[in-house]
């Protein structure tokens, strides 16, 4: 009999080439040791606090609350840890554990960059070797990113096959670590993969919601009753989530990346658009053809433009517990202006999926109702392309 | 019971690997019978797939030409309905699992049974996922191709056990595509396999020359080549099938000599 291990439901799995199976064998036994081990945990906290800047702020925003006459808006600000975004939260916890396994080489796959640079980061602080694939239209959009990374140290791989982004980006990695186990290990960015990684990635990136559910209680005295944060894998959605889960009257709102809309072929909108399949390692819900060809998804955010979704996100979503909507580019391009006039904060492009979606639904809710936002990313990596997106040339 | 068994009551098997639709399906129809009729014991045909990360560039590339020429599952299992008036050799599918899995399990199954496919291999259906499709492909005579790669160390008893139609076994670390030399001991992961089962196992991943596949087979029980086959196939497009011919012939006379 064999048994399959990291269910969310039915989603999960783990559906990689049997090369790979000790490796994630060995990775899963080692988390559930080092986990619970009181010097690791006490390494890892020292490391968030100490190196990344944690805990990351709760901000009310004053201004966009006045501006939106509904909900009082609470901004979870990831965007001021080291490296700029939540991605850090997780990859120090992967290096360390990659570490204390005696690997001494860390591959990453990245698609707005974010990923990359904090492993890179990681990399250089605890003395391994990076190599970070990315897909080559994202070396383009993301440029700083690129020179980021090799700036620390990194090694920075185009991908150029498929839709090169960071579906090839991944798929890439993949077959990298396939070529390469004993040293290496893969330090996956988002809550998707074979079993461990949805489950490693989101307790790593719990932080997120273990911090902000204290935070709005301290602040408020109350539970939020919305909690949104942006979803591509759906890594700080579901730090963002976590701790709330239990929560049952506290909405969870995943913002997903329509594109130029779910009604177009040009969407990453993978709940809203998507069917169950098996990609990637996992089952999970995916943009596909009818024959189950994965379809060339697009956003104008690299970071969510990925046409599957981490499996603990498609049973949320099965079992009614969280939320997933649409958002376009146009819509995140506008509120990734307006938080920057509003509050002074330029979010991600990532997380202005985010913020358009909280621009919406604020009004709507009373004012004695709170909501919270993940700003999981700082913008200034887009501030060239959405110039370009408005018509305006900048060299950076 | 599926009729892989056959395969392997000709010597050492040899077993080409091709893409299904590179360039196109006529193509591939040449291509089968010219691997039939010079000797090839097994066909593992591929249902291209728009992610195949167990893939090299070689067999990356002939996904991408299939998929752009139009193949579709549907399809393919009309070309084999097709061959199978006249070829006999047993063939087995090689395809990811969302290609099954989105075709449903089923009716995947039932086609394969209609149409004589003996088995499928799966690169990412590892041991402990193949209940997503088992049940139903043993109902349809359909084995699941176990795969055994060189990282398997203690897993290997266990896979080799529960395995049916014919083990494949990875000969290397990494994606398919030529290699010039192989370091794995095959002999070794082969003799845990006999202590637990008498499928036959054959060694695919890296094959293409006519010693190396003689050198696998003589310590297995066949040589499975994919990116040297789908080379030829790149090279001459719809002319290929002579070619693919020839290059079989060659490669079943050295593992003969195993």
């Amino acid at each position: 009999m064999s048994q399959s291990k990291g269910r969310f439901g039915v989603h999960g799995g783990q559906y990689i080439p049997e090369t790979l199976m000790n490796a994630v064998i060995e990775l899963e036994n080692a988390y559930n040791f080092y986990k619970e081990d009181p010097d690791f945990n006490r390494e890892l906290t020292e490391l968030l606090n100490n190196y990344a800047g944690r805990p990351s702020l709760l901000y009310y925003a004053d201004k966009m609350t006045k501006d939106l006459g509904g909900a009082k808006i609470y901004l979870k600000r990831e965007d001021l840890n080291h490296t700029g975004s939540h991605k850090i939260n997780n990859v120090l916890g992967q290096a360390l554990l990659a570490k204390k396994m005696g690997k001494t080489r860390l591959i990453a796959e990245t698609g707005a960059g974010q990923h990359g640079v904090a492993t890179a980061t990681a990399a250089a602080l605890l003395g391994m070797e990076c190599v970070v694939y990315m897909g080559k239209e994202d070396t383009e959009r993301q440029a700083l990113n690129v020179y980021r990374m090799r700036l620390l140290g990194a090694e920075v791989i185009p991908v150029t096959s498929g839709t090169a982004t960071l579906k090839d980006a991944v798929s890439e990695a993949m077959r990298a670590w396939v070529s390469r186990i004993d040293d290496t290990h893969y330090c996956l960015g988002s809550v998707m993969g074979p079993h461990p990684f949805p489950t490693i990635v989101r307790d790593f990136q719990a932080v997120i919601s273990r911090e902000s559910r204290a935070q709005i209680l301290e602040a408020e005295g109350r539970l939020p009753d919305a909690v949104l944060a942006c979803v591509g894998g759906g890594s700080n959605a579901i730090g963002s989530f976590y701790h709330f889960i239990p929560d049952e009257g506290v909405r969870l709102i995943g913002c997903e990346a329509a594109g130029r809309g779910i009604d177009t072929f040009e969407t990453a909108a993978t709940v809203n658009t998507g069917r169950i399949g098996i990609f990637h390692g996992m089952k999970s819900y995916f943009c596909q053809d009818e024959y189950g060809q994965i379809a060339p998804v697009y956003s104008i955010s690299a970071g969510l433009d990925y046409p599957g979704v981490g499996p603990e996100h498609a049973h949320l979503y099965d079992i009614g517990r969280a939320e997933y909507v649409p958002v376009t580019d146009d819509e995140a391009v506008n509120a990734f202006e307006y938080l920057s006039r509003t509050e002074g904060i330029i979010p991600a492009i990532e997380s202005a999926h985010a913020v358009a979606h909280a621009i919406k639904l604020a009004p709507t809710m009373s004012k004695d109702q709170t909501m919270l936002i993940t700003i999981s990313g700082r913008g200034d990596k887009d501030c060239a392309a959405i110039a370009r997106y408005r018509g305006e040339d900048i060299h950076e | 019971m599926s009729n892989l068994k056959d395969a392997f009551r000709n010597g050492k098997a040899f077993i080409p690997f091709i893409t299904c639709g590179d360039p196109d399906l006529e193509t591939t129809a040449k291509v089968i019978r010219a691997a039939a009729e010079n000797g090839a014991d097994l066909i593992e045909l591929g249902i291209p797939f728009s992610d195949p990360t167990a893939e090299g560039p070689v067999i990356q590339g002939a996904n991408i030409r299939a998929l752009a020429g139009g193949v579709t599952t549907d399809k393919i299992f009309d070309l084999v309905a097709t061959i199978r008036k006249d070829v006999k050799t047993p063939m087995v599918f090689m395809t990811y699992a969302n290609v099954v899995f989105s075709y449903d399990a089923e009716r995947f199954m039932a086609r394969c049974c209609e149409t004589g496919i003996g088995g499928i291999v799966i690169p990412d259906l590892p041991y402990e996922e193949k209940e997503e499709f088992s049940d139903v492909a043993k109902r349809y005579g359909v084995d699941i191709i176990s795969l055994i790669a060189p990282t398997s160390a203690n897993r290997i008893a266990m896979i080799a056990k529960e395995a049916t139609g014919f083990i494949y076994v990875v000969s290397s670390l990494g994606v398919t595509g030529i290699r010039s030399e192989i370091t794995t001991n095959i002999g070794d992961i082969v003799k845990v396999i006999r202590e637990n089962t008498d499928v036959p196992c054959a060694v695919g991943f890296g094959i293409s020359t006519p010693e190396q596949a003689q050198k696998m087979a003589a310590e297995s029980d066949g040589a499975i080549v994919g990116s040297a086959v789908v080379k030829i196939i790149e090279k001459y497009g719809r002319d290929a099938a002579p070619y693919v011919g020839e290059y079989i012939k060659s490669m079943k006379d050295a593992v003969r000599k195993a």
